[in-house]
């Protein structure tokens, strides 16, 4: 594109024959010509920037989005969702008059190409999401999948990604309350970086994405505009690093800057606090956040989503970087940065707050009576679109799909068959390499590195089953989040694995007491060109779907991250789930670890032998086949019934939730956290083996004082749930009676030395 | 009457809200003080709170103590204004010389948030006199700039002096010289830590330990006894 003359819509118009690099910025050809159809006309070179980043698959959905209907198709009935998909983020009402808002996004791609900034700004995007929600953020979770924990490259992507996402939130003041670490060789070139944040606000104080009534201005403020992430949105979800940053100056010339952007958390400290004040004084008539795609996205979603349309002055957007031309300036993803709708009369004192903070704020345009988003440069039109084409209307593809070749040979190569320990030694020997592999072991040496207890509300945090943060501090009342995703599981059965996230954050959200009301979704998968992946990404988001929908907990939002693969090998499929919950007194939460010495220990749900995607077929036979353990959407409904009455009336003390590792996994972890053993003894009708790590869902443990037995055991009983008495909280070792005894130090240094040994 | 006791905010301070709270639950009315305003509103005394001020970009707490509030709360302190620093704030006050020594990173270069063990060394300051000398308590502690550094000849005299307020027992976090958790000024007014009593003042919150709370019931003992 030539600098001379200016590309307006006069130039563009006038010379319909000029080449653009619609390719190098990503588009396919018919979607370059659909531009030119909807146009009537070549674009100019900012309009092609804008929606060549906003019609790429991060920004467009283009190939999830016929699947993603679902969640909306078949969307439970629900009185708590207040504000549901399609907005910055879902909002919940948790009772009260409080609502909540959360959501999980993905930032991997970035965080491969550099893990801190990567994270670190995987971090600020989610939590703007939630200011522009007009919620205080209250909460951060990280769900993080990495390659082989002993791989080389795993100690250069992992470290990197802890302290970002450490140097970030820690310095936002937002407490990291939970998340995963998983390991696994699937993610060794492409690691998954997701995170979720909770926002907490009164319901009048919901705002939403859009720029309503002429004349209103529109105010851009925060960080200046620089050259950093140009073309970020599209190395995104794009095919290869490489190929990105090849196009990453977006105007054809050579990559002067990285496509990576660079947060700083200081300065979105401040957004977040002169923001809640704006609210707080009612300025603010709709409001976005700058994320993917920048001001391309800012301005065409909040035009497209309000009455008008939306006149922009590009000349007036603060730059860090003077020679950035108006398209870099529109697809800047330069951090810490929002757009607001304000009412003329109340721009002073918008502006004022901003200058209390620090926060450099400027009116960049207004909203206008038509349907046009017209922006100008140097006093020429250089965009006018209809902004609900930028936003909305972007290319919807079919992708065709079909089951994988080699999925019935996987699900034919069944765990069952692996030998399985033969002596109580041997016994003995497994649940000491289990509790200490990468994926069992102690987290702590991660989470040290989160700050926990900032904001003064942290209830429960990791490694809790679910993060709990109290939001009134007469009243008590709070909400639990709990994340889980099983690519194991799910590259068995796709539909049964996304089906098995859920229940099983649905299930870690009850066992701490509170009441699984919604869900927010990260959906990581390969490439959607490969028919494989699409089979994978339908059954996983059908399963989701129909779960939701049979739990009664609707999806709020979420994301979906595609092309997660090296070369041609993609990811397993790894929908994670976040389950939100609310508990009306937070002093009723049941925390994992052991409280006293001679409390019942009582496991309920029914054990099979289960061991298809199992981190015991893992760890002993780096195994996988079979099929994953059954789901029972109505037994995980019981059981998050019974523990939440439990909670509330003072019948347990503490519970786990069954999972990877099975119960052997839980007791140990319940055990050294509360340092106070267990006695065990194997129920009739099971074996030893299967009891200790069989991975059927639908289960929990839980330790019941002996005054609330007779009760525990009735209520139980009346409602059907099985329970089954498995043992006493006893000692300072897990004794498996007339199989082994491990002593609580020796359990200690197993599941605690593995992570610094191998990262620090 | 009850003590009214100021809460700085500054840029990227994270801590003071969580700091009233604490004051509240000690009994004591909050003030909010905002950086930039350099009147103190009467308060009885002044807590700088923890976070990340300026962002740290620079040297923990070397930008905030420039600002126009620090002016009279360092003036006011060398006149016996009781003045507590956490964290951020306890970097703040060895920037603006209110205590000698200063923070470097962690010796393992990463952020840490344990539930530290401290042992209280001097229970006569303005903070500290709910506890009883050698008293053993357990505070959260969260830094990435925690290592407490000081000359040797000012390490002696602290030690001489008896102006080791707490002392990190069991394990050393961050790498402080003589395990240092925090200090005080030769007349105990002005005390700087960098564990963070106001996140163990609940039973149900964080820890659930509250054996943060004394300092901010010393400090209103101190005020309204005096």
């Amino acid at each position: 594109m030539s600098r001379t003359p200016l590309d307006t819509v006069e130039h563009a118009a006038a010379t319909p024959d000029v080449e653009l690099p619609w390719a190098e910025l990503g588009l396919k050809k018919d979607e370059y010509e659909r531009v030119v159809e909807i146009l009537g006309r070549r674009p100019t070179g900012a309009e092609l920037a804008m929606y060549s980043v906003m019609w790429s698959e991060h920004c467009s959905y283009k190939s999830s989005k016929v699947h993603l209907r679902q969640f909306g198709e078949k969307a439970p009935q629900s009185d708590a969702l207040l504000v549901g998909i399609g907005e910055n983020a879902g909002v919940v009402d948790v009772g009260q008059g409080y609502a909540v808002t959360f959501k999980v996004e993905s930032h991997n791609h970035p965080s491969y190409v550099e893990p801190y900034q990567g994270a670190a700004t995987g971090v600020g995007g989610i939590v703007r999401d939630i200011i522009a929600m007009g919620a205080r953020p209250v909460a951060v979770v990280d769900p993080l999948r990495f390659g082989a924990a002993d791989h080389p490259d795993t100690k250069r992507v992992l470290p990197g990604v802890v302290a970002g996402i450490g140097g970030y939130g820690n310095c936002l003041g937002l407490p990291n309350i939970g998340g995963e670490v998983v390991f696994d060789a699937c993610y060794q070139g492409n690691p998954l970086v997701n995170a979720g944040a909770i926002g907490v606000m009164r319901h009048e104080d919901i705002h939403l994405a859009k720029a309503s009534g002429a004349g209103n201005k529109v105010i851009l403020y925060g960080a200046r505009t620089g050259g950093d992430g140009i073309g970020g949105a599209s190395i995104l979800a794009s095919e290869t690093f490489d190929a990105a940053s090849d196009s990453a100056s977006g105007t054809g010339k050579p990559a002067k800057r990285p496509a990576v952007q660079v947060g700083d958390p200081f300065q979105e400290k401040l957004l977040i606090e002169c923001t809640l004040e704006a609210f707080k004084e009612k300025l603010v008539v709709g409001i976005q956040d700058l994320g993917a795609a920048g001001l391309s996205c800012a301005t065409s979603e909040l035009a497209s989503n309000g009455s008008g349309g939306m006149r922009v002055t590009l000349d007036d957007v603060p730059l860090r970087d003077s020679t950035l031309s108006p398209e870099e300036i529109l697809m800047s993803e330069s951090q810490e940065r929002m757009c607001a709708v304000v009412e003329p009369e109340k721009v002073d004192r918008f502006l004022e707050i901003c200058d209390k903070w620090d926060v450099i704020a400027t009116v960049i345009g207004e909203v206008t009576d038509g349907d046009r988003l017209e922006i100008y440069w140097h006093g020429g039109k250089i965009v006018d679109v209809d902004p609900r084409t930028v936003a909305h209307d972007g290319p919807v593809y079919e992708r065709p799909y079909a089951r994988p070749s080699w999925q019935d040979e996987l699900q034919a190569d069944d765990a069952d068959k692996l030998p399985r320990p033969a002596t109580s030694d041997e016994l003995k020997q497994q649940v000491l390499k289990l509790v200490g592999s990468p994926n069992q072991a102690s987290k702590k040496w991660i989470t040290s590195q989160y700050d926990h207890f900032v904001q003064g509300n942290t209830v429960l945090a990791q490694p809790e089953d679910s993060g709990m943060i109290r939001i009134d501090e007469e009243t008590g009342l709070g909400v639990a989040i709990a994340t889980d995703g099983n690519g194991r599981y799910a590259k068995l059965d796709p539909y049964a694995g996304a089906q098995l996230a859920l229940s099983e954050a649905y299930r870690n959200v009850a066992t701490t007491g509170a009441k699984p009301l919604a869900v927010s979704d990260c959906l990581n998968f390969g490439s959607p060109e490969d028919p494989a992946v699409m089979w994978q990404f339908a059954e996983a988001i059908r399963g989701l779907a129909d779960a939701c929908q049979q739990l009664g907990t609707p999806v709020t939002g979420g994301n979906v991250s595609l092309y997660n693969q090296t070369g041609e090998a993609a990811i397993h499929p790894t929908p994670v789930v976040a389950v939100l919950g609310v508990i009306d007194d937070v002093a009723r939460r049941t925390p994992v670890a052991f409280q006293e010495e001679g409390q019942l220990l009582y496991l309920l749900g029914d054990t099979r032998e289960e061991f298809g995607g199992s981190a015991w077929s893992q760890v002993v036979h780096d195994h996988l086949g079979g099929l994953p353990p059954k789901v029972d959407l109505e037994r995980e409904r019981l059981l998050a019934e019974i523990l939440i009455s439990a909670s509330r009336d003072g019948m347990i003390d503490s519970a786990h939730d069954l999972s990877d590792g099975g119960l052997i996994q839980a007791v140990v972890e319940s055990a050294l956290l509360g340092g106070k053993g267990a006695r065990l003894v194997v129920p009739d009708g099971l074996d030893a083996f299967t009891f200790l790590f069989s991975e059927s869902a639908g289960r929990a443990v839980v330790a019941v004082p002996r005054s609330e037995e007779v009760r525990f055991n009735d209520m139980c009983g009346a409602r059907g749930l099985p329970v089954t008495r498995i043992g006493v909280v006893d000692g300072d070792s897990v004794d498996l009676q007339g199989e082994f005894e491990l002593s609580l130090e020796e359990l200690r240094r197993a599941h605690e030395e593995t992570i610094p040994a191998l990262l620090a | 009457m009850t003590a009214r006791i100021g809460v700085v905010t500054f840029p990227g301070s994270l801590d003071d809200r969580d700091t009233q709270r604490a004051i509240r639950l000690a009994g004591a009315e909050p003030v909010a003080l905002w950086h930039k305003d350099k009147d103190l509103h009467q308060v009885d005394a002044v807590v700088l709170p923890g976070g990340f001020s300026y962002g740290d970009y620079l040297r923990a707490g070397a930008i905030s103590r420039f600002s126009p509030v620090m002016e009279t709360v360092v003036e006011q302190a060398k006149a016996g204004l009781p003045v507590l620093g956490i964290c951020n704030g306890f970097q703040i006050l060895t920037e603006a010389h209110l205590l000698p020594g200063g923070m470097l990173g962690n010796d393992h270069l990463h952020f840490i948030c344990r539930d530290q063990k401290l042992r209280v060394e001097n229970a006569d300051t303005a903070w500290t006199v709910d506890y009883e000398a050698g008293q053993e308590i357990h505070i959260p502690l969260k830094n990435m700039d925690g290592r407490y550094v000081a000359d040797q000849y000012t390490l002696d005299k602290l030690e001489a002096e008896g102006r080791v307020a707490f002392r990190y027992l069991d394990f050393n976090p961050n790498g402080s010289l003589n395990d240092i958790a925090g200090i005080t000024n030769e007349a105990g007014n002005v005390v700087g830590l960098m564990p963070h009593p106001e996140h163990a003042t609940e039973p149900l919150i964080g820890t659930g330990r509250t054996d943060g709370l004394p300092f901010f019931t010393s400090i209103l003992k101190k005020l309204v006894t005096a």
